[in-house]
């Protein structure tokens, strides 16, 4: 009898997840937001892709004659206070810049949402502790910790995502605990349990299925604000090391022409909001997909 | 509970927190990829002078005796000394402090100021175009990185359009420090404004939606009256509650944004002390920006309890 209840509540999770997913299959290119992120998302991946194809010269090719330029056929954009094609590096700046996004999104995703997991589902000591964690790091304004951390580390994009996993995850930890908690007192979660099913397969049998989107959906909008982190750091001279190029680090260095030059630190500006724009609409088109009516 | 007592619960529940923020703060020395004392002094420095420092900061106590220790210095107020300056960390604090809570003060009053009516214009005209457009901008607001955005509005009030603002500084008297304040704080305040206009319609429909405002309208009472007297009352506590979780990034938004506009806060001490690798102001700021968010949760909670007695009871 127990075996028979454990195999039907498994059904029943199979049921919805396919549901979702054929839903969303439905439905992904009738929601505006979510395709308008993914284009312009795309613009930006393929771009970064096909850094090499779609630009002249190297991101770090000096030309000490040709500096400060404005817009030609040779250099798109123009040059930069070491005559470096702007174009160029913007691209290549993609590349840094989303690379060490995505390796920072990756791990508090994974890291976060198992604690959560783990705490709302087994709660008492295994919960205080959780908590007590998250409490602490919470303590601390996101920036000042990412930045404290990336001090004692030291620079370089490993060290980046190392911090921003350390702040981030408490992220995670606090929405999977929540839906765990309501997820608990569900019917399949009883059945489930009185099923006999172990704990391990009770966990990422039934509970992570159903839980997950609403990292899957935080994860979108985090990884704007790891993006910005990133830009940041680059901007104070603590992200990714010059040469290679980054949209903060050129920020940066282009503040310094803003009465001549304005163009220098508004063009990888305007790369910044772009890219974070279409993850924006690309996590609230994903919601609205994800999300069970 | 009276109010007493719940802010007595509260107080407990810092101590473990305090208490986790400091055992963080004291063990990043301890990150740094092999010895701090020679990270910090660079690969040039000599075998005494690594061996002095590692002295003084305790390096070759054991990890319980040292924290031992850094507690019982930031006990006496002591947050160590700065490694450049040569004067205590806490001094040079607490010389910077204004500053910040200057930036803090008026970037929230900022930030209160815009989003307030925008939140409520979408709220009571609710899926309408005025609705979408007060939706659709903070959208784009959020992927303004903050410093970019002070960066665009020095390009366009600090050098262009009469330049009614200076493009850094702080300023001298009481009206030069708000003129110098206001870009900086506009900054901070416009980069939180997208999060805050986003809860506070959200909040503001609930209210607008419960029964006590239809009774409001039955009663014949007109439109604005109803708004002002009845709704907006129990918007502000959810307000209250916004503002609280949302300062924390607030503060975090200062420690950048003083450096675009070159404040002498304390946000610009940390990125300074980073560079000079003063470990022991780095701490210390991170410190006290840990304590200033903590005591702020407090005070939200606090306020929250004032305005909303059933708080108290959960």
């Amino acid at each position: 009898m127990s075996a028979i209840s454990g195999t039907q509540a498994e059904l029943l999770v199979h049921d919805s997840v396919v549901e979702h997913r054929r839903g969303f299959r439905h439905r992904w290119y009738r929601t505006p937001s979510f395709v308008a992120g993914l284009t312009i998302l795309g613009i930006v991946v393929l771009a970064a892709l096909a850094a090499p194809l779609i630009t002249q010269h190297g991101p770090n090719d000096q030309d000490l004659l040709h500096t400060l330029q404005g817009s030609s056929s040779s250099h798109w954009l123009g040059t930069d206070d070491l005559g470096r094609d702007v174009w160029s590096r913007l691209v290549y700046g993609a590349r840094a810049d989303l690379h060490i996004a995505f390796l920072a999104v990756v791990l508090p995703f994974i890291i976060g949402t198992l604690v959560g997991l783990l705490a709302g589902y087994y709660g008492g000591l295994t919960d205080t502790f959780a908590s007590f964690f998250v409490n602490i790091v919470v303590a601390f304004p996101f920036y000042v910790l990412v930045i404290a951390l990336v001090f004692a580390l030291g620079s370089g994009s490993r060290n980046i995502y190392i911090a921003i996993t350390i702040v981030g995850w408490v992220s995670y930890t606090r929405i999977i605990r929540g839906e765990v908690l309501v997820a608990k007192r569900k019917d399949y979660m009883l059945a489930a349990k009185s099923g006999g099913l172990s704990d391990f397969r009770i966990l990422f049998r039934h509970l992570l299925p159903n839980v997950i989107t609403q990292s899957v959906i935080y994860a979108c909008s985090d990884i704007v604000l790891d993006i910005l982190a990133i830009v940041t750091l680059g901007y104070l001279g603590l992200g990714v090391q010059p040469p290679t190029p980054d949209w903060g680090n050129m920020i940066a260095s282009g503040q310094t022409y803003l009465t001549t030059h304005w163009q220098l630190a508004t063009f990888p500006g305007i790369a910044v909001v772009f890219t974070a724009l279409g993850l924006a609409l690309l996590a609230d088109g994903l919601a609205d997909l994800l999300r069970p009516e | 509970m009276t109010l007493g007592q719940y802010v007595g619960r509260r107080l407990l529940q810092m101590i473990p927190v305090v208490f986790g923020v400091t055992v963080l703060v004291f063990f990043m020395i301890h990150l740094v990829p092999g010895d701090p004392a020679r990270t910090v002094l660079g690969i040039q420095a000599t075998p005494a002078r690594v061996a002095l420092v590692r002295h003084s900061w305790g390096l070759d106590k054991p990890l319980y005796v040292q924290y031992w220790k850094f507690m019982g210095r930031i006990a006496h107020g002591n947050l160590g000394d700065s490694l450049f300056y040569g004067v205590s960390a806490g001094h040079l604090v607490l010389e910077r402090l204004p500053v910040t809570l200057w930036l803090i003060v008026l970037s929230t009053i900022l930030a209160v100021a815009i989003s307030v009516p925008l939140a409520a214009i979408a709220a009571v005209k609710a899926d309408r175009p005025t609705d979408h457009v007060i939706r659709a901008v903070p959208l784009v607001g959020l992927g303004f990185p903050p410093f970019f955005l002070g960066i665009v509005l020095l390009l366009l009030f600090g050098l262009h359009f009469g330049r009614p603002f200076p493009v850094g500084g702080y300023g001298n008297g009481f009206f030069g420090h708000l003129r110098s304040m206001f870009l900086p704080a506009l900054t901070v305040a416009l980069v939180l404004t997208p999060i805050l206009i986003r809860s506070l319609r959200a909040s503001l429909l609930e209210v607008l939606e419960s029964e006590y405002v239809t009774t409001a309208r039955s009663k014949g009472l007109s439109e604005k009256r109803v708004l002002r007297k009845h709704a907006l009352r129990n918007a502000v506590i959810s307000m209250v509650s916004v503002l609280g979780v949302n300062i924390g990034f607030l503060v975090g938004g200062t420690l950048v944004i003083e450096q675009v506009f070159a404040l002498p806060g304390i946000g610009q001490l940390m990125i300074n002390s980073i560079f000079q690798r003063d470990f022991p102001v780095v701490q210390a700021v991170t410190l006290v920006f840990a304590i200033m968010v903590v005591l702020v949760y407090l005070f939200t909670d606090i306020a929250h309890a004032l305005l909303d007695p059933r708080v108290r009871f959960d």
